[in-house]
């Protein structure tokens, strides 16, 4: 697991563009966290990585937005599903074994429809700092996701050496 | 395509380079983009026969907002019942509409292949053209029922729950879009921070009617403005700094005005909505100014987009409280203008969640 801590919106991008930045075809990444924790700041940073030029939207009304980028990109937000069997009226099933890239907002919501291999993220507001801090937790679940870890934890440390 | 061999449209005839109505047209519209289960009849583009709206705003009160599920499920019961009843109250037979207008994007994928289905067996049957038309295209045309003299070109600004645009309506069937959101829809915000205000659903109006007695001034909510020249919105900060200001007055023990929190929140919200869109005015060179869409509703931006407009001498539209609403009149309109000219859909078109304004 790799934890690390942002202190504004645009630091939580950038975490996102590092991840989007080892993402393959069919990977699942799930967001768990409060309103306003920066889910989809996050998933915009994935996005940019991923090249997708046009602006990244909440997807709250529509649950699914999808986008053209170096592989197709679909971004969920099911914070209005209240049982989860609703996101098979969707489709879901058919995204998330597709050829894309599948960023799940409030994955805790249908937690027993996710792929057993899967990332997930867990962002918590700090309410301890001053600042307006987020714990964001980043854990990569099956051998699909082997070597993710190090290369991610490579990338954080290389930027650690450069500044 | 208006050559006169179409059944329903021989009625048209090309007189001096314009079209010459000899008959009154019909259209039929249907509605099931998210909530609401609507058909409408439509007369000449302008008059409203009959719109009928089932809400289901009871169903969702319970979840705390739209359940997609129950949406499309209750989208199956209702929509012959209310077509009929859109038919009946417009003392139409159904035999003399002239087309039938249907929403087939954006929206929830279910609902909108619900309505999209009646349409298309509708006007297979009847054998009449269909016309498929993009829900914010009918938020705007809702200005044309209410407004008899309002023709393009205009501003409208569309604000509802899944959608914020400043768009430059060049003709009826052709958009620009100046401005949109970034993150969340302003009708999304408003949801968001009434639910976390334990006001309930839908955010909108609960807002509005908490901030007639509170205090627009008391907390000094962010206003975001971009500043390389984008008249784009976001809404994302202001409803983080809304739930960071709860959060802190809870380990403060200290209790939360509710009053004062809903209005400074639509106030940061109103006043961005109406900057952004007079600055699109001006750069436009337009002087008439429309509201659309079910946040159009809410009293301070309607009050303030009026003074605004005022003090820049532009005239301001906006439609009435239903037409703000989704329904099935206003997509009628719009499809009375988009047949108008010569635009119609195919049999196998299909629905398109998430579909641009300006596509076809």
């Amino acid at each position: 697991m790799i934890e690390i801590k942002t202190f504004d919106p645009d630091e939580t991008v950038k975490i996102g563009r590092k991840l989007g930045g080892l993402l393959k075809k069919g990977d699942v990444v799930c967001l768990a966290g409060d309103l306003g924790s920066g889910k989809t700041s996050l998933t915009k940073g994935i996005a940019a990585a991923l090249g997708i030029k046009e602006h990244v939207t909440s997807p709250t009304f529509t649950i699914v937005n999808e986008y053209k980028g170096k592989v197709p990109f679909y971004h969920f937000d099911v914070y209005r599903i209240s049982h989860p069997e609703e996101m098979y009226e969707i489709g879901f099933e058919e995204y998330i074994g597709g050829s894309g890239i599948t960023v799940i907002e409030w994955a805790d919501l249908i937690r027993e429809l996710l792929p057993c291999e899967r990332i997930w993220i867990d962002i918590r507001k700090d309410c301890l700092e001053e600042r307006d801090g987020r714990s964001i937790s980043i854990r990569f679940i099956g051998d699909r996701y082997k070597g993710y870890e190090r290369q991610l934890k490579g990338t954080e440390k290389h930027e650690n050496t450069c500044s | 395509m208006l050559d006169g061999k179409e059944p329903g449209l021989h009625v048209l005839q090309k007189g001096e380079g314009r079209c010459q109505i000899l008959k009154d047209i019909l259209i039929l519209g249907i509605e099931t983009s998210c909530d609401e289960t609507s058909a409408a009849v439509v007369k000449n583009g302008r008059e409203v026969l009959s719109n009928v709206i089932s809400s289901q705003v009871s169903v969702h009160q319970k979840y705390g907002g739209v359940v997609p599920e129950i949406a499309s499920r209750k989208h199956v019961e209702l929509i012959l019942p209310v077509i009929n009843q859109s038919l009946e109250e417009a003392g139409v037979d159904i035999r003399r509409i002239d087309a039938v207008g249907v929403t087939y994007g954006p929206g929830l994928v279910g609902a909108l292949l619900v309505g999209l289905s009646a349409a298309k067996a509708l006007a297979f049957a009847l054998d009449k053209p269909l016309v498929g038309v993009h829900h914010i295209e009918g938020h705007i045309a809702a200005n044309y029922l209410d407004h008899r003299d309002l023709v393009p070109p205009f501003l409208c600004l569309v604000v509802s729950g899944g959608h914020t645009h400043i768009v430059c309506v060049k003709d009826y069937d052709q958009f620009e879009i100046m401005g949109q959101t970034r993150d969340d829809a302003a009708g999304e915000a408003f949801d968001k921070v009434a639910r976390a205000l334990g006001l309930g659903y839908p955010g909108g109006p609960l807002i509005d009617k908490a901030a007639a007695s509170g205090n627009g001034s008391a907390i000094d909510f962010p206003r975001v403005y971009f500043d390389d020249g984008s008249l784009d919105f976001s809404f994302s900060g202001l409803k983080t700094a809304v739930l960071n200001y709860l959060n802190g007055m809870e380990q403060k023990g200290l209790k939360c005005p509710v009053e004062d929190v809903s209005a400074s929140f639509q106030q940061a919200v109103v006043e961005v909505l109406v900057n952004n869109t007079l600055k699109a005015a001006g750069l436009k060179n337009l002087n008439k100014i429309a509201l659309a869409g079910g946040v159009a509703a809410n009293s301070a931006l309607r009050n303030l987009m009026k003074i605004r407009a005022k003090e820049s001498g532009f005239s301001f539209y906006y439609p009435g409280i239903v037409l703000c609403t989704d329904n099935a009149a206003m997509i009628a309109c719009a499809a009375y203008y988009e047949l108008m000219r010569g635009n119609r859909s195919e049999l196998w078109l299909n629905a398109v969640p998430g579909l641009k304004l300006g596509e076809k």
